[in-house]
């Protein structure tokens, strides 16, 4: 299912948010199940199934990554359950660094000072690595869909990072 | 199947006015109410009251709901069965804590909590009917026919089973449900916060044996659960069970036979009712050693309840973080539960909001005047079709995978209805089965979750091992109840699913406890199916006629006068007295519209977005 499509909206990395959130509000209001509360029984069936689509498919442009990813697999490039281990050496130095951090944080005397610090690196890698990744997909070309998967691959090591931060940060409040 | 197409602001077709109600299931009371002359109102029973205890006493030859049951709790503490939605969708090893805090006796039936009573046992599905069935006669004697729907409201963390196990209630108490309602949501829309009002909201609702924490977004008139936290076994009465320890221990009482711990409870609630408005309050308790009388100060019972109000305040916390807010982002907070008339509660949540939350309407029945209003809207009576109300599931679903591990297929707060699929492969030469574990809850560890169900897929076409491509798809509907279906990929075969709910009835049983009721032995059965499916085909009928008036111009003459001819057939058969014959008539009209369906459905969604050109964006 191309979800592009089903909001009527260009198959590219760069969305308007505001745009596709109001699309989706707009499906929704049509084919949500309670609008076939008391419709026959395969009514209210197809309206559920429609609407699980629906929302199934903004969840994936909503976010950057699976937007991504979805705009790959359109390309019939699908990257979501395959391991492939990173030859960048300065990536891993990074990711290593950016861990160890992570880990001392608990024993550090000023913690949201580290948080702070962390935070800034994750969001500038981040914003960084979605850059190239938008020119990449913008390209399309075979090579540089390529290019885009690795940065997607990058990427989530981020986006893990970034989740793990937030636990370490609500046990230090807890 | 034709899925009607309703445009907003405009009804599909025009509707006599429908009977319908919200009904507000609590542990501790239950309340009825409806839409009448625009307003919504909870309706009083013969004995003039609103409030209907969630209390049933079963005797030799009858069964009391209500204020008469509550009258007998405690001379007759076996046979009286209170907070019955504590034990709803539960496993008799899970109610196991709960032992010592009911007075009636509970037994295991095939892993399933059921309570002995004076009638044989009875399990909370049937108990909960018998409530739900005095709250939907009580709408029916004054309203003056009986209800073409009704809305009933859960607590948002409700689980699937305890869902289930509400949508069972109601099948067996003869009810159509149009929505299980969470009750928050419908807390928001008693205070017509869906109109006019924008921002995020949480509803705080302690009631007598739940805690629930929402967060609501309001934007553009749609209702979107954000997030939704809370504890499914703490509640004000908790607060009773605090109060009865400090009383044993003033009266040197360690154990307690049921008799009198009902009489403690009894003074325990009163205590606590009269601190909402005195300093202090003096009680009198009989005992196996004479009266005790003592007393008891407001600044005494904070401090007996506050590790239990700071748990509250925790789990507030823990939803706002799950949402990405912080407490000064919430603009309003309304009050749920009659335990939120406390006031160290309302000082607290006022603290940790720092905003003074909405208390205007009865705290009692908020939640079922939302659910009215809310049926009032599904029955079709109104038709602005303006209020959006997207849910989420509470708690994440997953799978068991090797080792005793969770793998998550659907993460809590994604908004439903949801549909995910997962692919599997066999690991034996023709092996024909397969078996999963569905789980809910947030741990890594199967056994820290709840089990959902147990699914065995039959039919496997034989292969080499990891031959076998098998699609499992989970879907969960508006109510926040799952079904699974599962498919062979290279063979396209339909595998079978046997479900074994883990701490729920299976269909069978729900059909075999239908039949068995009292409800229905006085009725005939026969003349139910049919008048059930009178009523469907009705549905499809007008859907069908609808959608020809509107698209007709999607179909070829020939597949037009095929689906003209299913209809009259249905009419004529409709007519008569063959069940049946109605229900083949229903799926043959059905089996010649599917495509009809489908092709304005596509048209439906690009229609939706009229007006939006690619160009724009």
């Amino acid at each position: 299912m191309n979800y592009f499509q089903l909001f009527n909206l260009p198959a590219q990395f760069d969305l308007d948010l505001t745009e596709l959130g109001s699309r989706y509000l707009q499906l929704q209001r049509r084919f949500h199940p309670d609008q076939h509360a008391a419709g026959s029984e395969r009514d209210r069936l197809m309206a559920v199934q429609q609407t699980a689509n629906i929302n199934d498919a903004y969840h994936s442009l909503k976010q950057p990554l699976l937007r991504a990813e979805h705009l790959l697999a359109l390309r019939g490039l699908k990257i979501s359950h395959e391991q492939r281990s990173f030859t960048d050496p300065s990536f891993l130095m990074q990711q290593m660094e950016l861990r160890e951090q992570l880990a001392e944080i608990e024993q550090s005397d000023d913690a949201d000072a580290v948080i702070d610090s962390i935070e800034r690196q994750l969001q500038q890698q981040k914003k960084q690595l979605l850059q190239q990744l938008s020119a990449a997909l913008q390209a399309q070309t075979a090579e540089q869909d390529q290019q885009a998967a690795d940065l997607i691959r990058k990427l989530k090591f981020f986006f893990k990072l970034q989740q793990e931060l937030e636990l370490t940060e609500q046990q230090l409040q807890d | 199947m034709l899925l009607q197409i309703a445009e907003p602001g405009q009804s599909a077709a025009p509707h006599q006015h429908k009977l319908a109600a919200g009904i507000d299931l609590g542990t501790t009371n239950s309340l009825v109410a409806t839409v009448r002359s625009g307003e919504a109102k909870t309706l009083v029973n013969a004995q003039g009251r609103d409030m209907l205890p969630s209390v049933v006493r079963y005797t030799r030859d009858a069964v009391i709901v209500g204020d008469a049951a509550m009258a007998a709790a405690v001379e007759d503490a076996d046979n009286t069965i209170v907070s019955v939605k504590r034990l709803m969708g539960k496993g008799y090893g899970e109610t196991l804590a709960l032992k010592d805090k009911v007075p009636y006796q509970l037994i295991d039936q095939q892993g399933l909590v059921a309570i002995n009573t004076a009638q044989g046992i009875k399990n909370p599905v049937e108990v909960s009917a018998e409530i739900l069935a005095t709250l939907a006669n009580t709408a029916s004697e004054t309203l003056g026919g009986e209800l073409n729907g009704v809305v009933i409201t859960v607590p948002a963390y409700f689980d699937d089973a305890q869902r289930q196990a509400t949508k069972d209630a109601a099948k067996l108490a003869g009810l159509n449900v149009l929505r299980l309602l969470n009750e928050p949501t419908a807390a928001a829309l008693a205070y017509g916060l869906d109109s006019g009002q924008e921002g995020i909201i949480a509803v705080y609702d302690l009631g007598g044996g739940t805690f629930d924490i929402s967060i609501l977004r309001l934007r553009r008139g749609v209702f979107e659960v954000l997030a939704t936290g809370g504890d499914s076994a703490l509640g004000g009465d908790d607060f009773d069970h605090v109060i009865v320890g400090y009383l044993q221990q003033q009266t040197g009482e360690a154990q307690l036979s049921h008799q009198a711990m009902r009489q403690y409870l009894t003074t325990a609630r009163s205590i606590k009712e009269q601190l909402t408005d005195s300093d202090t309050v003096s009680f009198s308790l009989p005992t196996a050693n004479g009266m005790l009388d003592g007393t008891l100060s407001k600044a005494e019972f904070e401090q007996l309840i506050g590790a239990l109000v700071k748990k509250t305040i925790r789990a507030c916390r823990q939803v706002l973080r799950d949402a990405g807010l912080t407490s000064d982002e919430i603009v309003k907070v309304v009050m749920v539960g009659g335990s939120t008339r406390v006031p160290l509660v309302r000082r607290e949540v006022a603290a940790f909001f720092a905003t003074e939350p909405l208390t205007s309407i009865d705290p009692d029945k908020v939640v079922a005047i939302g659910a009215a209003i809310q049926a009032n809207v599904l029955v079709g009576n109104k038709a602005d079709g303006d209020t959006l109300l997207l849910d989420v599931i509470p708690l994440s679903l997953g799978l068991e995978t090797m080792g005793g591990l969770t793998e998550k297929i659907i993460p809590r707060n994604t908004v439903i209805p949801v549909a995910r699929a997962q692919e599997f492969t066999t690991f034996k030469d023709g092996q024909t089965a397969m078996a999963l574990h569905v789980v809910q809850g947030e741990r890594e560890l199967v056994d820290d979750c709840r089990s959902l169900a147990r699914f065995e897929l039959r039919g496997i076409p034989p292969m080499p091992a990891g031959g076998a491509h098998i699609r499992v798809t989970f879907q969960v509907d508006a109510d926040g109840l799952l079904s699974v279906t599962a498919q062979e990929k290279s063979s396209g075969v339909q595998a079978n699913i046997q479900v074994k709910p883990s701490y729920g009835l299976s269909d069978d049983q729900v059909a075999t406890m239908l039949k068995s009721s009292m409800q229905y032995a006085r009725q005939d059965m026969q003349q139910r199916l049919l008048r059930e499916q009178q009523v469907e085909a009705e549905r499809v009928l007008e859907a069908v006629s609808q959608a020809l008036n509107a698209d007709a111009e999607l179909l070829s003459t020939t597949e037009l006068a095929g689906i003209k001819q299913a209809l009259t057939a249905l009419a004529t058969v409709k007519q008569g007295d063959d069940t049946a014959a109605i229900k083949a008539a229903i799926e043959q009209t059905n089996r010649l519209t599917d495509d009809f369906a489908a092709r304005r459905m596509d048209l439906s969604v690009r229609s939706a977005l009229k007006g939006h050109n690619v160009d724009e964006v």
